[in-house]
């Protein structure tokens, strides 16, 4: 029979990639999503187009489908594999998690009212510190909640690793299960719980912070 | 010399001109009044001396030097707008204070982003100005917790603060309950006392009648009809100045 700390151990191996999934995609992602909002906002009428069209078409594919697709389509084109399992998981994940919160902050940049870009035109500032001094604390206030969403369904998310043979935290507890273990799939459940239960002390307290003012 | 001189100001959307050929000037520490009926092209006229519309043609100049002039649009630099927007300030009908910043942070933002001064004198500047519109004991307040007659008060102070020319009103009363315009008109007339120029848009009639050095009434587009603002109110010359006053002060 195996052990607690066993079990544990292995779990915690598991654990390791769906933390590591989740961090280094949402620090890849959230620049990058501002950068595709900005391009999907873009006054270059093609360049909206073409970026609408990328991030409609990400948004209405499986996230599934877009990791195993990163892991073999590039090797079976070039006849010799090109990404890791790993890096294939981060790229398909990055560009998925990057177009949905892409979305998020253009719906919020998009509400915030002319009235105030237009104080700071007349008020003789440029562009860029209109936009970091002005409208983005006001779309961060506006985008958390939609956010919070975003971040607690990618921390699920990871566990679509498994598709292509990464040993995520579910997988781990599932190798158990052909031992005859249920009971690591209810501890993994715990740590999920544990995961999202931070998450949400975190936006909470941000969203407290951020109370102090309405937009 | 006038310190503004408005020439021939011509502004469409699309195929409607609503600026059909606007000419005024206004001296130093003139109070100019603004009326006529709605949709007349007063904010836009406004808009058009802020820069934040560009009239296709016509010349905007200040103290004999022309800053603007639509017929050379094209050539000017991003840079060279905001140096010249700086002549004028704009009151907004709708405050547009920034929420997330407080009542001495919404003031001193600009000054401080632009560097028109040391920070310290950027505080003492601002300091001066909410003593100015009586509101000293709300610096920390944010804009949330004030009342649209405080907004408006707050925004006056924002606008003086990098100390412009001319300091232009659109409707600075309209969005407020009635018992609230008093304190605003009244920061408005303080400031026209201490010969702030200023351009000031308006449906207050008496306001305008008592501050103005000069009004102008606005009809589709085009100056109807200027004068002071006895001769305006008193006797007018054109009919639908006559008129429009009628209507609105009944
Ligand atoms: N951005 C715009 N695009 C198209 N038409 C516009 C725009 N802004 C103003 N107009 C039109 O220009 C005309 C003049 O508008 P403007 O807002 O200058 O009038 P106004 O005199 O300020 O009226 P009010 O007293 O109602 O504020 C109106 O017919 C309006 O519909
Ligand atoms: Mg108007």
């Amino acid at each position: 029979m195996m052990g607690f700390w066993e079990v544990t151990l292995s779990l915690i191996g598991g654990l390791k990639y769906t933390c590591l999934i989740f961090a280094l995609t949402l620090v890849l992602a959230l620049p990058l999503g501002l950068v595709i909002s900005f391009g999907s906002m873009s006054k270059f009428k093609p360049l909206g187009y073409v970026v609408k069209t990328f991030v409609w078409i990400i948004r209405g594919v499986p996230l599934m489908l877009q990791v195993i697709i990163f892991f073999y389509v590039p090797g079976f084109l070039l006849g010799t594999p090109v990404l890791s399992r790993f890096a294939s998981v981060i790229a398909a994940f990055v560009i998925n998690y990057a177009c949905y919160f892409s979305e998020i902050y253009r719906g919020g940049i998009e509400s915030i009212a002319k009235g105030q870009y237009e104080a700071g035109q007349v008020l003789g500032m440029t562009k860029s510190q209109i936009f970091f001094k002005i409208i983005l604390m006001q779309v961060v206030k506006r985008i958390l909640a939609p956010m919070s969403n975003e971040v607690i369904t990618l921390v699920k998310d990871t566990a679509l690793a498994r598709v292509i043979m990464i040993v995520e935290v579910i997988q781990a507890a599932q190798n158990f299960a052909g031992y005859g273990l249920m009971w690591p799939l209810f501890y993994t459940a715990v740590f999920y719980l544990a995961f999202v239960g931070i998450l949400t002390l975190v936006f909470g307290y941000f969203e407290k912070k951020l109370s102090y003012y309405k937009v | 010399m006038p310190i503004l001189e408005v020439k021939n100001l011509v502004k469409s959307f699309g195929k409607t001109e609503v600026l059909k050929g606007i000419d005024f000037s206004i001296e130093k520490g003139d109070v100019l009044s603004i009326i006529g009926s709605s949709g007349s092209g007063k904010t836009t006229l406004l808009r058009c001396l802020n820069f934040l519309e560009f009239a296709e043609n016509g010349t905007i100049a200040i103290n004999d030097k022309v800053i603007y002039d639509g017929s050379e649009k094209a050539k000017m630099s991003e840079q060279y707008i905001r140096e010249m927007r700086l002549h004028f300030g704009l009151v907004f009908q709708s405050f547009n204070l920034f929420p997330q910043y407080n009542v001495l942070k919404n003031i001193t933002l600009a000054p401080m982003l632009l560097k028109t001064d040391t920070p310290e004198n950027i505080e003492k500047h601002a300091l001066e100005l909410l003593e100015k519109v009586g509101l000293s004991d709300k610096l920390s307040s944010y804009p949330c917790e004030l009342s649209g007659g405080q907004q408006q008060r707050v925004a006056i102070a924002r606008a003086l603060a990098l100390s412009p020319d001319i300091l232009c009103f659109d409707e600075p009363t309209s969005a407020l309950d009635p018992e609230l315009t008093g304190e605003v008109l009244k920061v408005i007339k303080q400031l026209a006392e201490h010969d702030t120029t200023m351009i000031i848009v308006t449906h207050e009639m008496n306001f305008a009648r008592e501050v103005s050095d000069k009004v102008i009434f606005m009809d589709e587009g085009v100056i109807a009809e200027q004068g002071t603002a006895k001769e305006l109110f008193e006797n007018p010359k054109n009919e639908r100045t006559a008129t429009f006053i009628n209507t609105i002060t009944k």
